[in-house]
């Protein structure tokens, strides 16, 4: 009983119980054949939404209004810029890698740049930001059409035993960002600011600097997810991007994370990313036409948030 | 004469647990029309929890409510407040930042609707505000968010006192006159007294004896969730009324205090700073180890100067001079100081994150030993450091908040208004505290509302529209003073 209780109380949970349900009906139905193939699936599309998610979660939890919406064109400029430079070849990996890199951290320092100079809402300072990062993208990736190098593509497709490396990575990753969150001076910080961003200032905390940190660090990992993901769809295209606007806000709210700020998880992500996937794989496997799946899509979310997001109300 | 007609409220052996906390123990308390009751205690005795059940906000484990004659036990709520003219002034307040004062007015009035119901309700609001607080200088059409604490105090009052189609029969009171200055807070004392002596009823809620001692018909006397004490309050005195609290703390005058030995010449300068509008008669200056204090009309320009400081500390600007890292002990809890989502001792440390790294990481264990030891040294009352901050009454709250600035590593602690819904124990030990770290070597800055607290000061600084008028060392002070440096421009 008690252990029911104390694992309720745990948003995260509910996001690891939705997907557990969906992968088990998929599964029922099938008769269980290949729902250990599922997993591996989900587990590597989940990769890149976790990615992101945690960038966002981050940007979400530092309060009301902050959001970046500038995600999925970072991820085709960062992929766009890094299969050109490459050029399919190995040697020039760490170059690639590099350049990725640097495009995150311009979009990170201009998108803080429009909120902090220009004091522009987050929510439209990163919209049209990303139109300007998209632009930038097709003009510089025309006509796109190279292959990854061997290697990049080797290591974000490998898998040992069904599980993809990639996925054992970042769930390293994910490990590492929790504590970052719950154990260091900036994580705390991001949780207080969350919570109200003046009583954090005149708490000693240097609050535009976190900001600042939590923007960049929002469009590093997005860049990182447009290195990573061009390496395992064999070619960067300019609309890759486009399916993580949704999911990495969508992924931390089902996690558990307060869309009202100062309350952030990260296992979450986890579960919500596997979660999202296997959903729409239960419904393709039940024989569900698109827009029944987008339907579907769109109010099992609703209901998961509304279960899920049962906070004592804020006053 | 039947009981409909002269009793408002009786309340009969009300309980009300909150998990381990009982913050009401089976309390019978009564409130008869045209009669101001004084209610005092400790912090957590209670006050603010009995308050809320008859606000109809929080419904009691246990006990019969009686509202002017008709048993209400079960069914009593915020409309059935509302039914029976019951109003609540809260300590924490209710307003809504983004509306305008006439619009705030409106939500207390349904029936005022149709065309002009802003005007209408500014109307209302202007001509209450007018009638206890003459000279407020507060329009209906402010934002409420861009007034201050002390001004929107005033606006919450007000609002509590206007009437419409229900007639007005009990106004509950809690610490109003602790975001209000001198002058204000008897304003709206005499006030209260005109509103009672033509029927109404009213529960002050302070900790300023002296008011509870010269307004109230009765007092009744509060301690771990209990009524103690219910007499007139002629038949208690200042020191009858603090041992009825229970206090252990000898009551001593702090004006006898002596003044403390810093000499001024020998102390090196830690700060100095002048306010925006260039009036001042003097620069603001404090040595290390003085408290020095901030006086004037509440929000005169004193959080002001003491924001101006924090920021040049903390931006490392050059709009005041300032040696050594500072700390902030806020007043507006709410706004500028609690974490509503951490537990206690996490508000006490969040100042404090950098000093608590232990090979890069946060370490849990300083963290909760700091907790430990501030919840000793300032006497928090709190089954555990880890609760949440929400759960404790206002007053422990901003003993927390004090924890937090003097566990940190600031050598200059500013401090703006601290002291709102501290009980006179607290108050007391707190002063003691503040004048030990002074000793050590710290700077307190001390904005306060409060005249007696100025005595512990070593030189106080007196504001008006926002500029130094005057500066008195701790020889020169007295009430008198203070009060003829506020008003010079008007008078």
């Amino acid at each position: 009983m008690s252990v029911i209780r104390v694992l309720s109380g745990r948003a995260w949970v509910w996001s690891f119980l939705g997907m557990f349900l969906v992968w088990l009906v998929t599964a029922v139905y099938t008769g269980g054949k290949g729902s250990a193939d599922v997993i591996t699936a989900a587990l590597s599309f989940a990769t890149f939404t976790v990615i992101v998610g945690i960038g966002q979660m981050f940007v979400i939890t530092t309060g009301p209004g902050n959001v970046d919406l500038s995600i999925p064109s970072t991820i085709a400029l960062s992929g766009a810029v890094a299969m050109k430079l490459m050029g399919s070849s190995n040697d020039m990996l760490a170059i690639g890698l590099a350049a990725s890199l640097g495009c995150g951290l311009a979009v990170g320092i201009f998108n803080y740049l429009l909120i902090r100079v220009l004091r522009i809402p987050p929510i439209i300072a990163t919209l049209s930001s990303s139109f300007l990062i998209l632009s930038t993208a097709i003009a510089y990736g025309r006509g796109l059409k190279i292959k990854p190098p061997p290697m990049l593509a080797e290591f974000t497709t490998a898998q040992v035993g069904g599980v993809p490396i990639l996925a054992i990575v970042i769930i390293l990753f994910a490990i590492l960002m929790s504590v970052v969150l719950n154990r260091t001076v900036y994580g705390r910080s991001v949780l207080a600011i969350g919570q109200n961003m003046r009583a954090a200032w005149l708490a000693g905390i240097n609050v535009e600097r976190i900001r600042f940190m939590t923007y960049v660090l929002s469009a590093l990992l997005a860049a990182i997810c447009g290195f990573l993901l061009s390496g395992f769809s064999g070619g960067a295209s300019l609309n890759m991007g486009q399916e993580y606007l949704l999911a990495s806000i969508a992924v931390v709210v089902i996690g558990g994370t307060s869309v009202a700020g100062g309350k952030a998880n990260v296992p979450g992500i986890w579960g919500a990313a596997m979660f999202m996937f296997l959903l729409v794989t239960m419904l393709n496997t039940l024989g569900a036409s698109a827009g029944i799946r987008l339907i579907m899509t769109g109010l099992i979310i609703v209901a998961v948030i509304t279960i899920a997001g049962g906070d004592e109300p804020q006053r | 004469m039947t009981a409909s007609d002269t009793n408002i409220v009786t309340l009969e052996n009300v309980a009300k647990h909150f998990g381990a906390v009982r913050a009401l123990d089976g309390v019978d308390l009564k409130v008869d029309a045209g009669e101001c009751l004084g209610l005092v205690g400790h912090n957590g005795a209670g006050k603010s929890t009995l308050m809320h059940v008859l606000a109809g906000t929080l419904s009691p484990g246990a006990g019969s409510m009686g509202i002017r004659g008709h048993d209400l036990t079960g069914s009593y709520n915020v409309t059935a407040a509302g039914e029976n003219g019951i109003r609540c002034v809260f300590q924490e307040l209710s307003l809504c930042p983004n509306l305008t004062v006439a619009e705030n007015a409106r939500i207390f009035h349904p029936s005022l609707t149709g065309w002009g119901w802003k005007r209408r309700a500014g109307a209302m609001i202007r001509d209450k505000l007018d009638e206890i607080f003459p000279g407020h200088g507060i329009h209906a059409d402010d934002v409420v968010g861009d007034l201050s604490i002390g001004k929107r105090q005033m606006v919450e009052i007000a609002r509590a006192f206007t009437t419409t189609d229900t007639p007005l029969h009990l106004v509950i009171l809690d610490e109003p006159t602790s975001s209000l200055d001198a002058h204000t807070s008897k304003q709206l004392l005499d006030f209260v007294r005109k509103a009672v002596g033509e029927g109404q009823s009213c529960i002050l809620i302070s900790h300023v004896l002296g008011e509870i001692l010269t307004y109230s018909d009765r007092i009744v006397v509060m301690k771990d969730g209990l009524v103690v004490a219910s007499r007139a309050g002629s038949d208690f005195t200042r020191d009858t009324l603090v041992a009825a609290m229970g206090n252990v703390v000898e009551m001593e005058e702090i004006k006898e205090r002596e003044a403390r030995d810093v000499n001024r010449d020998h102390a090196p300068l830690v700060i100095e700073a002048r306010s925006d509008t260039g009036q001042d008669s003097v620069p603001f200056v404090a040595h290390k180890g003085e408290i020095v204090g901030l006086a004037g009309l509440a929000s005169h320009g004193q959080t002001a100067m003491l924001l101006k400081i924090y920021d040049a500390a903390m931006r490392g600007r050059n709009t005041a001079t300032v040696s050594g890292p500072v700390a902030l002990v806020a007043g507006d809890r709410q706004t500028d100081g609690v974490f509503h989502l951490w537990s206690i001792a996490r508000n006490i440390g969040v100042r404090s994150l950098r000093n608590m790294v232990r090979n890069g990481l946060i370490d849990p264990a300083a963290e909760a030993e700091m907790g430990r030891e501030w919840q000793e040294r300032i006497k928090i009352k709190a089954p555990d450091m880890n609760d949440n901050i929400l759960s404790l009454s206002g007053g422990n709250q901003q003993k927390a908040l004090f924890a937090r600035a003097l566990a940190s590593d600031a050598e200059i602690i500013l401090m703006d208004d601290p002291m709102r819904g501290v009980d006179v124990g607290t108050k007391l030990e707190v002063y003691d505290l503040i004048r030990a770290e002074a000793q050590k070597g710290r700077t307190f800055l001390w904005y306060t509302t409060e005249m007696d607290e100025l005595y512990n000061c070593d030189h106080t600084y007196v504001f008006r529209d926002g500029a130094i008028v005057a500066d008195l060392s701790r020889g020169d002070l007295s009430e008198e003073k203070v009060l003829q440096s506020s008003f010079k421009a008007s008078a």
